[in-house]
């Protein structure tokens, strides 16, 4: 058993690449909805490029996913011809994007995770994993200082600025309970150093996160109990509409290509 | 589609030198799609150009942003101008780590980049920088003045910034440190 748990599953490997994977192909996709439609011309840029970053972390990561599961599968099948339940990102980044406040605090929550994520992924004993995490943190501190600036400028701003944040942090609070539940995968690739543990990225989100909200004059909503668990395929009703939306084309026309 | 120079398999014969050399040239003539004023060696994006014990040409790219759409474009304009100088069987890959860095900027590239109105990231190690978040105000490429402020991290491209000069009242570009 104890010398089992020090060697890496393939199976494993997978289900993390497609986590992480999925966790910036989904926020990636709802960022992009913001295009033409943002508040001003900086936003539209700001977030459109936020985006872009985050999308190619996802051809990235699953990209190396199809090459762990070996069935020839690349990166764009494994991005737009899965189906809903296959999905594994966090149900955080599928939530719809609310006004500009509420993509900012949705924005800000995964951010965090993500800076701390890759900092500590990036001395991963997987390779791949290490490389891919050492290239996307450095685009994330530009991500937390987009999101976090505006964090605190909607916070500490005018009181229906301030209403709107706080109400959007109350609303999507509940859902960073999942970014941190740990379940057999996070277990057996913490166990082998490929993984990093995710109590320790909780620690330090908790502690930046707060920060954060502190700067912004915002309260820290209480933790409440939690029902989903997209790490495990299993969504919220807002997921099925991104995907028909995203998968749309590909499926339209199977191989279509720019 | 005949060959109008050399017989392609001419510069395979090269001594190595001579093709790695050769290699180096036609790369330093392939533009960054996106500031057709930088080429991708300025850019320092080609990290490495080597031949294996296989007689394979070795080319390494080393993406700026995980996102950029001119990545897929320049590794095919790469794939095109190593053909063109017939640099014998070659291979391109890209290569993840270290990441790159606007650290690895050429001098000639930073000077091509002011001339180009854009203002070159500070010649400095940028992982500190940047994790400072040092936002010291750069410099108005037109009129010199300090006054300026950023508008926003995200310029035209992800590489790039906005910034808007107070004294001259005109925007601007900075590369990024990163």
């Amino acid at each position: 058993m104890s010398a089992a748990a020090t060697t890496v599953r393939g199976a494993d490997l997978l289900r993390y690449a497609l986590r992480l994977g999925d966790l910036s192909l989904v926020l990636g996709q709802r960022l992009g909805e913001w295009v033409g439609h943002a508040p001003a011309i900086e936003e539209d840029l700001g977030l459109a490029n936020i985006a872009l970053d985050l999308i190619g972390q996802a051809r990235l990561l699953l990209g190396y996913a199809g090459e762990i599961e070996g069935r020839g599968r690349g990166e764009d099948e494994i991005a737009f011809l899965r189906e809903h339940g296959e999905y594994l990102n966090p149900v955080l980044a599928e939530q719809p994007n609310g006004d500009f406040g509420q993509t900012v605090v949705r924005q800000v929550l995964i951010d965090v995770f993500q800076l701390e994520l890759y900092g500590r992924l990036a001395d991963s004993a997987d390779a791949r994993l290490a490389a891919i995490a050492g290239k996307s943190v450095k685009e994330t501190r530009y991500h937390l200082r987009y999101s976090g600036g505006w964090l605190v400028r909607l916070g500490d701003g005018t009181a229906e600025s301030r209403a709107r944040v706080q109400s959007a942090l109350e609303r999507l609070w509940p859902y960073t309970v999942e970014l941190f539940a740990e379940d057999d995968v996070d277990r057996a690739l913490a166990a082998c150093a490929v993984a990093p543990p995710l109590a320790a990225i909780q620690t330090a989100w908790s502690a930046r996160i707060d920060q954060l909200l502190g700067e912004a004059t915002l309260e820290r909503p209480r933790d409440r109990p939690y029902a989903w668990f997209g790490k495990r395929g299993e969504h919220s009703e807002h997921l099925g509409y991104l995907l028909a939306d995203m998968q749309h084309l590909q499926r339209t026309y199977p191989g279509a290509r720019w | 589609m005949k060959p109008s120079s050399a017989p392609i398999d001419a510069p395979a014969r090269a001594p190595a030198d001579e093709r790695v050399a050769a290699a180096w040239r036609a790369l330093c003539a392939v533009e960054d799609p996106e500031i057709p004023a930088l080429g991708i060696v300025d850019l320092g994006i080609v990290r490495c150009v080597e031949i294996g014990a296989d007689d394979v040409l070795r080319v390494g790219l080393s993406p700026t942003y995980s996102g950029c759409p001119a990545t897929d474009v320049i590794r095919r304009a790469v794939e095109q101008a190593l053909g063109d100088a017939g640099a014998g069987r070659f291979v391109v890959t890209t290569m993840l780590a270290p990441p790159w860095t606007s650290d690895w900027i050429t001098p000639e590239g930073r000077d091509k980049l002011a001339a180009y109105g854009i203002v070159p990231p500070p010649n400095t190690v940028s992982a500190a920088r940047q994790l400072l978040a040092d936002d010291r105000p750069v410099a108005c490429p037109r009129c010199q003045s300090a006054d300026t402020e950023c508008v926003s991290q995200f310029g035209s491209t992800p590489c790039k910034a906005l910034h808007r000069c107070r004294a001259c009242l005109e925007p601007f570009e900075a590369f990024k440190c990163i």
